[in-house]
């Protein structure tokens, strides 16, 4: 065998290299320039909103108002292994720290942000710490336990130093057992809330609740429309289909103020019925700032959702297939039970998926037409975010919500893909 | 089938006997016309059934026409009645006696004349009354932030969107998968996280982290700008990676093969081609954010307020028509938008030869 030969077998290109590295330099570069394209924009995303969702994640977890308050202290108490009572000389830089931080007035490093993070573990104790800073100036000698105690009997009880050894490390699990309604007890594991204050589970599963039922109504209501839709000519489907798009376009807001002047007591629909003679006009029915209300707005709102997906997929299914089923004997509903509906099954995982992932965020229409019992998880979020100030309970329940959100976002991605998404 | 034919049927019949019946029951003229309109709509929709369909296929025929009336009535009837309800005279949610009537008395455009007036320092003042109403009328800034906003995040959102998606429509494109989920994302992910998220993150993280910013973004413009691309970029990529689904990838070689370098090729053979999804996607974009709130609630100031915002807090606090007013103007503004869109994806399915017409 000859060079020529050899050489014969492997092609190259016009610089001499072997063809095949040519091509897959190309390819590399070819890929490198795609992803170039794309590369603005997800690094915009990551900035504008990868960064902070990953600084809420770290914000459920960290909470440094008890170093902030009492630094010294933070750092002591951690060498106290639990048993009896913290000793003499921590304690003597805990009451030192509290009446530094009584002279700071800096937002964060008050008596009062410390006073409320031990609220938030042991509610009521609020006043223990305001009360116990006022004085601690004057406690100057020793025993520090008992001068604290004088001060107030609540010292006395050890789970007040378990508590503050907890709330003085930065990382902590706590806001995410408050969000599940459990905390720590005096030994350190996790229980159940008291009764009272059980309430962001109850909540979680309304709000899965109320999404499973929306998801089902708007699943109900779209799915002959859609089949109307996708079985009229063309030129009255496009006429029909304004009808679902202009809710669509229309801005959430309109919306749900045209709900609420269609629901409240003297809204448009009692109206109606007093004036048809079915219901008096002293039993005018509570449409509205109830779970009610929550329902057949979201239902309104998400139903073009569930319409736009359930119609692209029946679109595609050629009629004869039904007329197929019937001429081999198949009744009616058996034909559409069993020819029809089975090829309808991806535009309906597309339109139930999407409207339950939207259903399960929603903030505004509950805000506006929930009244107490219509409330879903995203206004507690919002509430502890703008009202309480309780900022890492909010952030644990939003990573909470995210979570559930996430898995189902990758389950759509599975069964539907993103690609398919389309409006219109 | 003539309408003579259409009338003589045996469900017309049984309309008219249930109208009848309606009437008595209720007494009322107005809803007893209503009934027949509601229930003579789908009857007057039936296709002719082939000539073997039963009795029963054309009642369940009746009846399935009959829901779909309803539902539709449903999805559009509570935005078309906040149309007349906005020219209330009297400061209610609720059609009054006189609006029933159609007295003219009962009619009026304070609701619109609020617009203006509301928050002006001196409303009935001849001299400066342009100058007040502009700077200080509450609804004229909100409309004012909201547009400002609204084109400033579809610009900057439409440019990287489409950049993005020429990129991820490339068949040699790695990873594509995970970034348009990662891109897609601020569309799916609960707008109250988002909302908290950016406000932890521009408010307090970002603080001294640029130059001219020492708060942070919480309570600027661009703060709320950079909020309303990442919340409008999912739609322009979606419209604009669909339009370029059906594009004929070989028009870009056959304008590479005359010699055209990247921009050339771009800007004369992809853009007008790819431009009725563009302005689709900028226009979903645009309405993102005239409508978003969350954001808005989270990181806006009291100056910074926008249409829904304003609307928002009205709605909790001093129901007002002037919320009416405003949300007419809204619709009108959508059915405008929106018919521009369907006239764009008409336009465009002709380009691709996908549509009969």
């Amino acid at each position: 065998m000859t060079d020529a030969a050899q050489s014969s077998d492997v092609l190259v290109a016009y610089d001499g290299t072997p063809l095949k590295q040519q091509l897959a330099k190309t390819t590399r570069r070819m890929k490198f320039r795609a992803l170039l394209l794309t590369m603005p924009l997800v690094l915009f995303i990551i900035v504008s909103f990868v960064l902070p969702i990953g600084d809420m994640l770290f914000r459920s977890l960290h909470n440094p108002t008890g170093s902030n308050v009492a630094p010294n202290f933070a750092e002591a108490i951690q060498k106290w292994d639990g048993e009896d009572y913290p000793s003499d000389d921590i304690i003597k830089i805990f009451v030192e720290d509290l009446a530094t931080a009584r002279k700071n007035r800096e937002v964060g490093k008050t008596v009062g942000n410390l006073a409320t993070r031990v609220n938030y573990e042991i509610p009521g104790s609020r006043s223990l710490f305001t009360k116990t800073a006022r004085r601690a100036g004057k406690i100057t000698e020793g025993p520090y336990l008992d001068a604290l105690i004088k001060i107030d009997k609540k010292w006395e009880n050890k789970n007040v130093w378990v508590t503050l050894k907890r709330v003085t490390r930065d990382y902590t699990l706590s806001f995410y057992l408050a969000a599940t309604d459990r905390k720590y007890d005096e030994n350190e594991s996790i229980v159940r809330a008291d009764e009272l204050y059980r309430i962001y589970l109850p909540i979680l599963w309304k709000t899965i609740w109320l999404s499973a039922l929306i998801t089902f109504l708007c699943f109900i209501i779209a799915y002959p429309v859609a089949y109307l839709l996708s079985t009229l000519p063309l030129r009255t489907s496009n006429l029909l289909m304004i009808l679902v798009l202009l809710p669509f376009w229309t801005s959430l807001l309109v919306r749900t103020s045209a709900w609420i002047a269609m629901l409240q007591k003297e809204g448009i629909l009692n109206n109606v019925f007093v004036y048809l003679g079915f219901i008096g006009d002293e039993h005018r029915i509570q449409m509205i700032y109830n779970a009610t209300g929550t329902v057949i707005s979201m239902v309104h709102i998400l139903l073009p959702f569930m319409i736009l997906p359930l119609y692209s997929v029946m679109k595609t299914i050629p009629p004869s297939y039904m007329r197929a089923a019937k001429s081999m004997g198949a009744s009616n509903f058996l034909a559409f039970r069993r020819v029809y509906f089975p090829q309808t099954i991806p535009g309906i995982a597309a339109g139930v998926l999407l409207v339950f992932i939207l259903a399960i965020g929603y903030y505004i229409t509950p805000a506006l037409v929930g009244g107490n019992d219509g409330l879903l998880i995203s206004n507690l979020i919002a509430n502890h975010i703008q009202r309480t100030l309780n900022w890492s309970l909010g952030a644990a329940l939003g990573t909470i919500l995210l979570v559930v959100v996430l898995v189902l976002y990758w389950i759509y991605n599975k069964l539907v893909g993103v690609d398919n998404l389309k409006f219109g | 089938m003539p309408i003579s034919q259409r009338i003589k049927t045996p469900g017309f019949y049984a309309l008219l006997a249930a109208t009848v019946l309606f009437l008595m029951f209720t007494r009322s003229i107005g809803g007893t016309f209503g009934f027949f309109l509601l229930f003579g709509i789908p009857l007057f929709c039936m296709t002719p059934l082939p000539p073997y369909a039963s009795q029963g296929e054309k009642i369940w025929q009746y009846a399935y026409l009959a829901t779909c009336t309803i539902i539709f009535l449903f999805l559009i009837l509570p935005i078309l009645i906040i149309i007349p309800l906005s020219f209330n005279a009297e400061p209610y949610f609720s059609f009054t006696e006189g609006m029933m009537r159609l007295d003219p008395e009962a009619y009026s455009f304070r609701w619109y004349a609020d617009i203006f007036r509301f928050g002006m320092t001196a409303p009935d003042a001849v001299e400066g009354w342009w100058t007040d109403m502009w700077n200080n009328a509450t609804w004229i800034r909100a409309f004012r932030n909201s547009f400002f906003l609204a084109i400033a995040s579809t610009a900057l959102a439409t440019f990287l969107g489409t950049l993005a998606a020429l990129g991820l429509s490339r068949p040699e494109m790695p990873y594509r998968s995970a970034i348009t989920s990662l891109l897609i994302s601020p569309m799916i992910v609960p707008l109250v996280i988002t909302a908290t998220g950016m406000f932890f993150f521009y408010g307090g993280t970002m603080q001294g982290v640029i130059p001219g910013y020492p708060d942070g973004l919480a309570k600027t413009y661009l703060g709320l700008v950079l909020a309303h691309t990442t919340l409008g970029v999912p739609f322009v990529i979606i419209t604009v990676t669909a339009t370029l689904s059906g594009f004929d990838r070989s028009l870009i070689r056959a304008s590479q093969s005359m010699g055209a370098n990247g921009f050339t090729t771009f800007f004369k053979v992809i853009m007008p081609l790819i431009l009725p999804g563009m302005i689709s996607g900028a226009l979903f974009a645009f309405i993102t954010s005239l409508d978003e709130v969350v954001a808005v609630i989270f990181m806006a100031d009291v100056d910074q307020r926008t249409i829904p915002r304003q609307m928002f807090s009205g709605l909790r606090e001093q129901i007002s028509p002037t919320i009416l007013a405003v949300a007419t103007i809204l619709v009108l503004m959508s059915i405008m938008l929106l018919t521009t869109v369907e006239l764009l994806r008409r336009r465009s399915e002709k380009l691709r030869g996908l549509s009969p017409g």
